[in-house]
């Protein structure tokens, strides 16, 4: 069983009693942050600076030729912990003239940001690097189905990001430039 | 393929174990008995071998003995001296004997996999992103299994045709084809329709038609399934949904009689596929293209979703209730109906007993391809007879049913899914009697019907069919049935019920199968359920032996007047 020890506090002292050190080291602190520089933002008026690692709201993002990256191979859907992503793959027609060499495309794609956690996980997962979480940290609506972004808003959302691969442009020089059957 | 002296064992030594595997069956096989994994693309058990892909390379070795007295020679230490074959030989071509030695695991066969992966994947495009193998593509497989994990290969890769249509369901990816040749293979040995083939040399060997014909017959999906990669691809199936989604129920194909066994895919109650599940006693690891379509009438147009009497929608329930009031005290008619499963043919046996009331069946009949398409297109006819609910061979028409309402002798009907305007019943005995109609979809019975009940496509209940060879199988439900439905067991039974003035109730399967293994002279007589959900069960046909059964001989069956001659 457990001893209870009883300790002996110390009586105050006098100027303990008073309370105005303790009230002037306080003041010191107060007047001190008055020559420093302001912190406060006055959020919605001002924003603050977005770091380039901060996980916002999940996006979309089309490569600089503005054609969209995702192939929807549906990794994101499959990884995203609270089931927030819902994709509808769909098949390009082969004589779209601008889309050469994609074969699949997502129909329809989805996500509900009243389950998105901001995990990131669709974004690391994502082997066209076609969803990023960028800077957008303030999603709302009135309604649920405000709340869930459509493909349409994605996009608008993503932007253009720069592109390391060219991924479409590549298929097309590899085909033009020879070893084609 | 497999050799038929299964029953002999020898001793072979796998990877320096002794082990008893068949004789004559191949290394890739009897290694996969013990669980040791031998990779491979081009051998696939239901075909011949090609020994193409090279990817099942093993090594070899027999005791060696003297050539001059024919004494082993052996080892310092006493045990025999194994004679290695210098360089690996194909495991898919190599069939085991007595006193083999076979190493799968040792460093020169990892570095020959190494190498035949590296060397297949040089112009393999990378697109597991949107190709429909991934999940299920060998080539990913054993690129992670057996791979060197990176590539050195830094030239341009060859660029092929991304979609050939090779057939109206089959489209070929050139790219990601890796001349393994096990579709040209089932064309020639299964399908028996040689279409494919390969065009050009070194990497630009391609697989193509031969000229002014197409993959067209109604087994070309097959040759999808055992693609190891995703050259192949289905056209229905094709960018539809991944793999790793969907959920495998096994079932049975209620296309004909022949009774494939299948895998139904689904996401979230929506069927995405059928495929075939291998069962070497009656389909080995095919199915008809036909047999595939079948999920899309769950979601047809008439399919009948609630219940309804005299037009107007009403609970099951009551809707059950009203179907008794139509029937009872009434010169009843049943038409029973052979795509029932025999749980509820049995229930549509015993509600027959119960009321008296006169069996009608009818057959649906087609064209006999010998291979897996019976010339019977019902699932279980072979169900009614053993439920009992006729002794004739069903005809394709209703005659006699329409002359008993002609002479008065039926003034009400309960039918079983069949359109009765199509079984030769004429509109107007039609109209002269009730009727109550149990099915899935709308036709001219259901039109025409008092009461409407809804029942359950076989992708939304369990139960089991009676195939050609009177093989017994069972199937599992793969998707839930539409809200507020019950199985056409559940309905039976509780009309049962109502006619027997009885609460005892026959809704589960078990509790029918408890009935049905507990009846005397049957040939069901002491088989439990558990044992069919375990594997096919045998039942004796000899006791419709007179019957003309119109299937012919094909893949693995006889028919019996064949069979005792």
């Amino acid at each position: 069983m457990a001893k209870t020890v009883v300790l002996n506090r110390k009586p105050l002292s006098f100027s303990e009693r008073t309370y105005l050190p303790q009230i002037v080291t306080g003041l010191k602190t107060t007047f001190s942050n008055m020559f420093k520089p302001k912190v406060t933002l006055q959020y919605p008026e001002e924003k603050p600076v977005i770091p380039n690692n901060y996980r916002g709201v999940p996006t979309l993002v089309k490569d600089p030729n503005g054609r969209e990256k995702c192939v929807s191979c549906q990794l994101c859907e499959f990884v995203c912990p609270p089931k927030a992503i819902r994709i509808t793959p769909g098949s390009v027609p082969e004589d779209q003239n601008d889309r050469e060499h994609v074969e699949k495309a997502p129909q329809e794609f989805e996500i509900n940001m009243l389950r998105c956690i901001y995990c990131g996980y669709c974004e690391e997962v994502c082997p066209e690097e076609a969803i990023f979480l960028q800077d957008v940290y303030s999603s709302s609506g009135f309604t649920r189905e405000e709340m869930v972004n459509n493909k349409a808003k994605l996009y608008e959302l993503g932007g253009t990001m720069p592109d390391r691969h060219y991924k479409w442009d590549k298929k097309k020089n590899a085909e033009s430039a020879g070893n084609s059957h | 393929m497999i050799s038929p002296e299964k029953e002999e064992f020898v001793v072979i030594t796998l990877n320096g174990t002794e082990v008893e595997v068949p004789n004559g069956i191949n290394a890739v096989e009897a290694a996969a008995l013990h669980g040791k994994e031998v990779p491979h693309y081009c051998y696939h058990p239901k075909l011949s071998i090609a020994g193409n892909c090279r990817m099942c390379l093993v090594e070899m070795g027999t005791p060696m003995r003297d050539r001059a007295t024919g004494e082993p020679i052996l080892e310092d230490n006493g045990g025999p001296k194994i004679g290695w074959v210098p360089k690996p030989v194909i495991g898919c071509a190599t069939n085991v004997s007595p006193g083999m030695h076979i190493r799968t695991e040792s460093d020169l066969v990892n570095e020959c996999r190494e190498g035949i992966m590296e060397f297949l994947l040089v112009n393999h495009p990378l697109d597991c992103p949107i190709c429909d193998q991934a999940g299920e593509c060998r080539l990913q497989e054993f690129a992670t299994d057996y791979g060197r994990g990176y590539s050195r290969y830094i030239e341009r890769k060859n660029v092929k045709p991304k979609r050939t249509r090779l057939g109206p369901r089959v489209t070929l990816d050139d790219e990601r084809c890796i001349l393994c040749s096990r579709c040209i293979r089932f064309s020639q040995e299964v399908a028996k329709d040689d279409v494919l083939g390969f065009v050009d040399r070194g990497s630009f060997s391609t697989l193509t038609c031969f000229p002014g014909k197409e993959l067209a017959n109604n087994y070309s999906l097959n040759t999808v399934d055992i693609c190891p990669v995703g050259a192949l691809t289905s056209t229905d199936f094709r960018f539809k949904m991944r793999v790793w989604f969907l959920k495998e129920s096994k079932s049975i194909c209620s296309e004909s009689s022949s009774g494939c066994n299948t895998l139904v895919s689904s996401r979230e109650g929506v069927i995405q596929r059928i495929t075939p599940r291998r069962n070497d006693l009656v389909n080995d690891t095919w199915m008809t293209d036909s047999g595939r379509e079948l999920y899309k009438s769950v979601q047809s147009e008439d399919r009948i979703r609630r219940p309804s009497a005299d037009g107007s929608d009403l609970p099951l329930e009551d809707a059950i209730s009203r179907a008794f009031e139509t029937l009872k005290e009434k010169k009843l008619g049943l038409v029973a109906n052979c795509r029932s499963t025999l749980e509820e043919q049995f229930l549509t046996q015993r509600l027959a007993e119960l009321t008296d009331a006169k069996v009608f069946i009818r057959g649906h009949f087609g064209e006999d391809d010998g291979i897996l398409l019976s010339a019977d297109r019902t699932p279980n006819l072979r169900g009614a007879l053993v439920a009992g609910l006729t002794n004739q061979y069903p005809a394709e028409h209703l005659n006699e049913l329409n002359q008993s309402i002609s002479d008065g002798e039926i003034d009400a009907l309960l039918v079983i899914g069949e359109d009765l305007l199509e079984s030769g019943i004429t509109q107007e005995n039609l109209d002269k009697i009730s009727l109550v109609f149990m099915g899935t979809t709308q036709n001219s019975s259901s039109s025409s019907a008092n009461v409407v009940l809804p029942g359950l496509s076989v992708f939304e209940k369990s139960g089991s069919f009676i195939n050609r060879s009177f093989l017994l199988q069972c199937f599992d439900q793969a998707i839930p049935g539409p809200a507020g439905l019950l199985s056409e067991c559940k309905i039976l039974s509780k009309l049962v019920n109502l006619f027997s003035n009885e609460t005892k109730v026959l809704s589960e399967l078990h509790d029918v199968w408890q009935a049905m293994s507990s009846m005397e002279d049957s040939v069901l007589s002491g088989i439990e359920f558990s044992e069919i959900k375990k594997g096919a069960v045998q039942l004796d046909g000899s006791k419709w032996k007179h019957l003309s059964f119109v299937e012919k001989e094909a893949l693995h069956h006889k028919p019996m007047d064949l069979i005792t001659a």
